[in-house]
């Protein structure tokens, strides 16, 4: 890939967590290009959602250098390119939906005529018309989690990052939800990074997917998706996606997620 | 270990630039308007604002020539109203406990009696006091009349309740309903869910309540004492150092100082048996 | 559509007597037990007077207790509105910094367990003993450390994701506040606020206690239990007892408007 194609740059990132403590990160390289759609993937404490932190600005690397659209991860946060969902939607209680949905278009200056044309688009966009006036514990998980979604996508931002956003979501939402959130990414052409630790859901999602393995957290392989695009119901059932998941399995225990002890991630 | 250490050292220096802080503060306060002889909001002068030396100091004075110091007396009074205030705490914390039990037991007396227990906290206790104090003098029981310090006692039960009846209903409340219906699965009686399961999901509430009504019981002690004509406790000494304070008003803050330190040692008593008592992930005090 | 209103105008009012009948029933019960009940038992008029007395004492000095009762409500106000406003404003401080907030969060926590009503007598020596500042201002430090450890609490309770958000949309901190810390705050602010009004009450009568004018509702409830009059004692003890479950009730109704989105209220619990 080309440079100039790259929206994340990754270079020799290393993040340690106290003095001495545990080694989050370590070494980790990595490209994204335009539009695409990456999973990382991994067991707890691989650090994934850490990776996810440092590219967003969130937490500091300890060494190693982001580039995101050739910007410093600082200057991309503060030239707001970055949308974030979360695994909860962390909505405001006591916001309605559309001000929800608003709230980065308040912020960033809109004025009320644009933020409501907006936030009518967004509504249509993630298929809640005519909810812009209930509040968030009116609204089933799912729900609450595609309002995230709009929020995150309300000002257009370059990337998208998404820690686990239906980790909380039962089997049947869950690919539900998988399916609108192609159908999303396909309409807006925006780039995703998404962290989950279903493969499924990672060889559903991606063009790519990043497999990382604990302690030290590092990137041990990265697996092309060569799926047909768009992905529908039967590309669930494709021997090819079979195929793909039984490589990506084959890969988290080749880096050692076999021998992974429990233990709580470490998110600061 | 060692770190241990290092952070009980930064307590203790957190502490003592606390005290310092307040220290100046007092000190500057006092200098800044009695230089430039301001008097709003009130005139500063030695009687309105002594010394904290001095405040300290009247401690470690006889109260008259060739007696014991004030502290020796303060350490008595302070004696006295604590077990008037942890007489109170175990009755009103025992009727706070048994209420809020049938309160959450009960619905219909969720909706009966709550309001009148919120409400019987803004009758003005200090003006009950005399009556209760004077009233209970002619109450016996089986011949046995109760001491006049059990009366304040009662104040201090009062006040002690409501904090408790408050957070066992909640705490009763909040266990969880899978854990209930697992125990019901085992054919468990509802005594025995109430103990093994309600009881410990309701530690928690219960102890931040008893932080609530470790403060308050010795609030209603103190006040208990004031209208109620005995002497030998911290309310008496307030009484009879407010009717001198023109001449040593060191005396009253000494006295205040004491009743603060009670209060905050009743305080720091609930939170070490909640220590040693509950073992629930760490939070936040109160 | 009028048929159908029919039923559920009829079921709203099933759900009100559900909702207030039994606390309806338990104060015609606590009427009679006091009217009737205690007398008959032998309960001494100085401990109890019959409620028909109360009421007769009341009638007879309403004017005295209701002037009075402004009086001392206006210093519980003032000490409400002054208290609730620093503890406020000085929750902001502690919350802009944080690693002075939790090194002092103790002292506060420690200095709520201050038996402040006893400095009544200092607060008269400051101010004058008539004046109504010294109640103001009992009444003031009474509701200055609950509202101060409440609100900062809240201010500070966020989800870290919650802070994330507003640090990926490069939020500056008067943002953070305003649009999160504040509005997250706002549920604790009012159950200290609930609190505080009843502290309030407390300490304007308590300062009475050590003196004050003599119109002011504490120093009537001291002169009528001297005087022996506890008919009248006793129904200005039911005059604070109001205006204090009226001030209560004041705070949960503004509770109500200001924070209608919060769980424990769409629940109805509180």
């Amino acid at each position: 890939m080309k440079p100039s194609e790259a929206v994340v740059t990754a270079r020799g990132i290393s993040k340690t967590f106290g003095k001495g403590g545990v080694t989050a990160l370590q070494d980790i390289e990595l490209d994204v290009g335009r539009g695409e759609f990456i999973s990382l993937i991994g067991p707890s404490g691989c650090g994934k959602s850490t990776l996810l932190r440092v590219i967003g600005d969130l937490v500091d690397p300890t060494s190693g250098e982001i580039r995101v659209n050739g910007k410093s991860a600082r200057q991309a946060r503060l030239d707001r390119d970055y949308g974030i969902v979360f695994q909860s939607a962390v909505l405001y209680d006591w916001r309605t939906v559309a001000k929800n949905i608003a709230l980065p278009l308040e912020l960033m200056g809109f004025n009320r005529a644009e933020r409501a044309a907006r936030v009518q688009e967004l509504l249509s966009l993630v298929e809640l018309d005519g909810f812009e006036k209930h509040y968030p514990w009116q609204l089933s998980g799912g729900m609450q989690q595609r309002v995230s979604i709009a929020r995150a996508l309300s000002f257009t931002p370059a990337l998208l990052l998404m820690d686990e956003p239906f980790g909380a979501l039962d089997e049947m939402t869950r690919e539900r939800m998988n399916d609108e959130l192609l159908r999303i990414w396909t309409e807006i052409r925006s780039t995703v990074i998404f962290v989950t630790h279903s493969i499924t859901e990672a060889v559903y999602l991606s063009t790519r997917v990043v497999v990382m393995s604990p302690r030290p957290g590092r990137i041990t392989s990265v697996l092309p998706i060569d799926l047909e695009q768009p992905r529908t119901r039967e590309t669930r059932e494709d021997p090819r996606f079979f195929e793909l998941v039984t490589e990506v399995r084959e890969a988290l225990h080749a880096g050692g997620a076999d021998d992974v002890v429990e233990e709580p991630e470490v998110v600061e | 270990m060692r770190s241990r250490i290092g952070t009980a050292a930064a307590r203790v220096a957190v502490l003592l630039l606390v005290l310092a802080g307040l220290w100046a503060l007092w000190e500057g306060y006092r200098k800044l308007w009695e230089s430039t002889g301001w008097t709003w909001p009130f005139p500063v002068n030695s009687t309105t604002m002594p010394h904290l030396h001095d405040i300290v100091g009247a401690l470690f004075d006889p109260i008259r020539e060739g007696e014991p110091l004030l502290a020796r007396y303060m350490l008595d009074a302070a004696l006295f109203t604590a077990k008037e205030a942890a007489v109170g705490f175990l009755i009103g914390a025992t009727v706070g406990f048994l209420l809020g039990a049938l309160i959450a037991r009960f619905g219909v007396l969720q909706r009966g009696i709550m309001p009148y227990v919120v409400a019987s906290q803004t009758i003005p206790i200090l003006a009950l006091a005399p009556i209760v104090v004077v009233g209970l003098g002619s109450v016996s029981i089986a011949g046995w009349t109760p001491k006049d310090w059990m009366r304040v006692s009662v104040i201090a039960a009062y006040l002690t309740f409501f904090p408790v009846t408050v957070n066992t209903v909640r705490g009763l409340r909040s266990a969880d309903p899978a854990a209930v219906e697992l125990m019901q699965s085992y054919a468990a009686r509802e005594w025995s869910i109430f103990w093994k399961l309600r009881v410990p999901a309701a530690m928690p509430y219960l102890f931040s309540a008893f932080k609530v009504a470790a403060t308050a019981s010795v609030v209603g002690a103190v006040i208990g004492e004031l209208p109620s004509s005995i002497q030998d406790g911290l309310g008496g000494w307030i009484i009879n150092f407010n009717q001198y304070y023109a001449l040593e008003p060191e005396n009253l803050w000494a006295v205040n100082l004491v009743a603060a330190l009670l209060g905050i040692a009743f305080f720091l008593l609930v939170v070490l048996v909640e220590k040693l008592v509950v073992h629930h992930p760490p939070e936040q005090l109160v | 559509m009028s048929t159908l209103a029919h039923p559920a105008s009829g079921r709203r009012n099933t759900q009100r007597v559900r909702k207030w009948g039994p606390a309806a029933i338990v104060f015609g019960i606590g009427m009679a037990l006091w009217q009737w009940v205690l007398p008959a038992l032998g309960v001494e008029r100085y401990l109890l007077p019959p409620l028909s007395d109360v009421l007769q004492a009341f009638w007879d000095n309403r004017s005295e207790l209701v002037r009075g009762g402004w009086i001392t409500f206006k210093e519980a106000l003032g000490g409400f509105v002054l208290g609730c406003s620093l503890a406020f404003g000085f929750a902001l401080v502690l919350a802009r910094w944080r690693p002075l907030g939790s090194a002092l969060m103790p002292y506060m926590i420690a200095a709520n367990a201050v038996p402040i009503v006893a400095f009544a007598p200092i607060t008269n020596a400051w101010f004058g003993t008539l004046s109504p500042w010294s109640k103001v201002v009992i009444a003031a430090v009474l509701c200055f450390f609950p509202v101060l450890v409440n609100t900062l609490r809240g201010l500070t309770s966020l989800r870290p994701e919650s802070l994330e958000l507003m640090r990926s949309y490069a939020a500056p901190q008067r943002v953070v506040f305003a649009r999160a810390r504040i509005p997250n705050s706002l549920p604790f602010v009012f159950s200290a606020l609930k609190i505080a009004s009843v502290l309030a009450m407390i300490g304007a009568v308590v300062g009475d206690y050590f003196g004050g004018s003599t119109e002011a509702l504490g120093v009537q409830i001291v002169s009528s239990v001297s005087l022996a009059q506890y008919e009248t004692a006793w129904a200005a003890i039911l005059v604070a007892s109001l205006i204090g479950i009226a001030f209560y009730a004041a705070v949960a109704l503004a509770e109500r408007l200001v924070v209608g989105w919060h769980p424990s209220i769409r629940a109805g619990v509180d």
